[in-house]
């Protein structure tokens, strides 16, 4: 029998279930918030229920964002001609972080999976052939993870895209900074060797 | 329980947060899954990749249990693969319907070793596909439902078969299947065990082979034809490879 009442064991349980929490640690994260009710566990509600109220999916990329559309592609700053598709809100924060790309972005929402049973009508596939059929369009990058998965998808893609008038390319595979030739798999090499280019 | 072997990986599905439960095809022990702890770490990731064949150690403490993997790389094929799409198509049908049409834990040593064969033939797109197509006829084979190609089941001649009746599974000549050839699956050559290949024969034979699994080992489990192989059909035909 849990020494604690129905109230706390159920936000254990919803705790348990974020990512990076075990039943252990949501216990122990459910125990500090209780114990810092007005510092932490009050704003911490409040903010949960801001976020869940205000945050959507954004009409034209489906980022996430209050405002639709996002701030993303508000931002007039960026270049129209150029759109980086990723599979996830997730991959375009990557993205964000690193700050090397300055043009639009259009989430897929997944990757095809035979054995999962995604097809291609549950990906964001048709706004994404939608919005490069616009004029302004040059570039779709297909910035999709290097798993097999992920690359089918990329030539899916690109097979939908082929007809339009717009470069489409993919992000380059090789040696990672800091990376050492020892460690890497046998498909990381081969693909450094293929994509190699003059010193 | 504990086994080692060699193994090829046709599906990973992610487990927890840092595992995933990974599915092998294996010569002695056929299908079967097992978990890999740590298997979404970014060593790991690369490895666990359909289509590339590992080392496996499989531990359990009883024989029903899913057990756990310890995997080491042995011919990591499917980074060699990923940029070729054809080739990326072909692998992705043939792990789906390894994956689909295998029973468990049930040895099917041809199937795997001819599933080598095609995977190490999968650069050369003038030849995967027919190998392709031979191994879901011998797939059909070893699950028990395999065609009867040598002798024509009306005559029992064993020249100019031509057909195969969708009924019996068994070759027809082109004589005896000539009134009946709109109902007739056609038979190409390379799936007599000839050696050439005519315009037109993988794509019979990718009929023939999906009209029998579909109905002697899909359908009667409510399985269809996995997406992945009408996508590799879409992308032969428009490489002109059927």
């Amino acid at each position: 029998m849990s020494a604690a009442g129905p109230e706390i064991e159920r936000l254990i349980q919803l705790l348990s279930r974020l990512p990076g929490l075990g039943p252990r640690s949501a216990r122990r994260a459910a125990l500090q918030m209780l114990q810092k009710r007005d510092t932490v566990m009050r704003p911490l509600a409040e903010a949960l229920a801001e976020a869940a109220d205000k945050i959507k999916a954004c009409s034209t990329c489906g980022n996430l964002d209050v405002a639709d559309p996002c701030a993303v592609c508000s931002d007039y700053r960026r270049d129209d001609k150029i759109i980086c598709v990723v599979e996830t809100v997730g991959d375009l924060w990557a993205l964000e972080r690193a700050g090397a790309f300055k043009g639009r972005y259009h989430v897929l929402g997944g990757v095809l999976s035979a054995l999962d049973g995604v097809g291609p009508e549950d990906l964001n596939l048709a706004s994404l052939i939608e919005r490069a059929r616009s004029d302004e369009v040059r570039e779709v990058i297909l910035a999709l993870n290097a798993t097999v998965d992920g690359q089918t998808t990329a030539h899916f893609i690109s097979d939908k895209l082929a007809n339009l008038s717009v470069d489409i390319t993919t992000l380059a595979r090789g040696v990672p900074v800091g990376g050492e030739l020892d460690y890497l798999d046998d498909g990381t090499l081969s693909a450094a060797f293929r994509s190699r280019r003059p010193a | 329980m504990e086994w080692s072997g060699p193994g090829r990986i046709i599906a990973v599905r992610p487990h927890g947060e840092t595992s995933a439960v990974v599915e092998a095809l294996t010569p002695d022990h056929g299908r079967h899954a097992g978990l890999v702890r740590g298997g979404r770490s970014r060593t790991m990731r690369p490895i666990l990749q359909p289509g590339n064949r590992v080392s496996l150690t499989w531990r359990a403490r009883l024989d029903e249990h899913l057990g756990a993997y310890q995997v080491e790389p042995d011919d990591l094929s499917a980074g060699q693969l990923m940029e070729d799409r054809l080739a990326l198509s072909g692998l992705n049908a043939a792990c789906a319907m390894a994956s689909l049409c295998l029973p468990e834990r049930e040895t099917h040593t041809a199937v795997y070793d001819a599933f080598e064969v095609l995977i190490s033939a999968l650069e050369d797109p003038d030849l995967w596909p027919a190998i392709y197509v031979r191994w879901e006829g011998g797939l059909l084979a070893d699950l028990g439902y395999g065609l009867d190609l040598k002798r024509c089941a009306a005559t029992g001649a064993t020249s100019d078969l031509a057909y195969v009746s969708p009924k019996s599974g068994r070759a027809v000549c082109a004589e005896a299947g000539e009134p009946y050839k709109d109902r007739m699956l056609k038979l190409p050559a390379f799936m007599r065990g000839e050696p050439w290949l005519e315009p037109g024969d993988v794509e019979a034979g990718l009929k023939l082979t999906a009209y029998f699994i579909e109905r002697r080992v899909l359908w009667p489990a409510d399985r269809q034809l996995p997406e992945a192989r009408a996508r590799m059909v879409e992308r032969l035909q428009d490489a002109d490879c059927l």
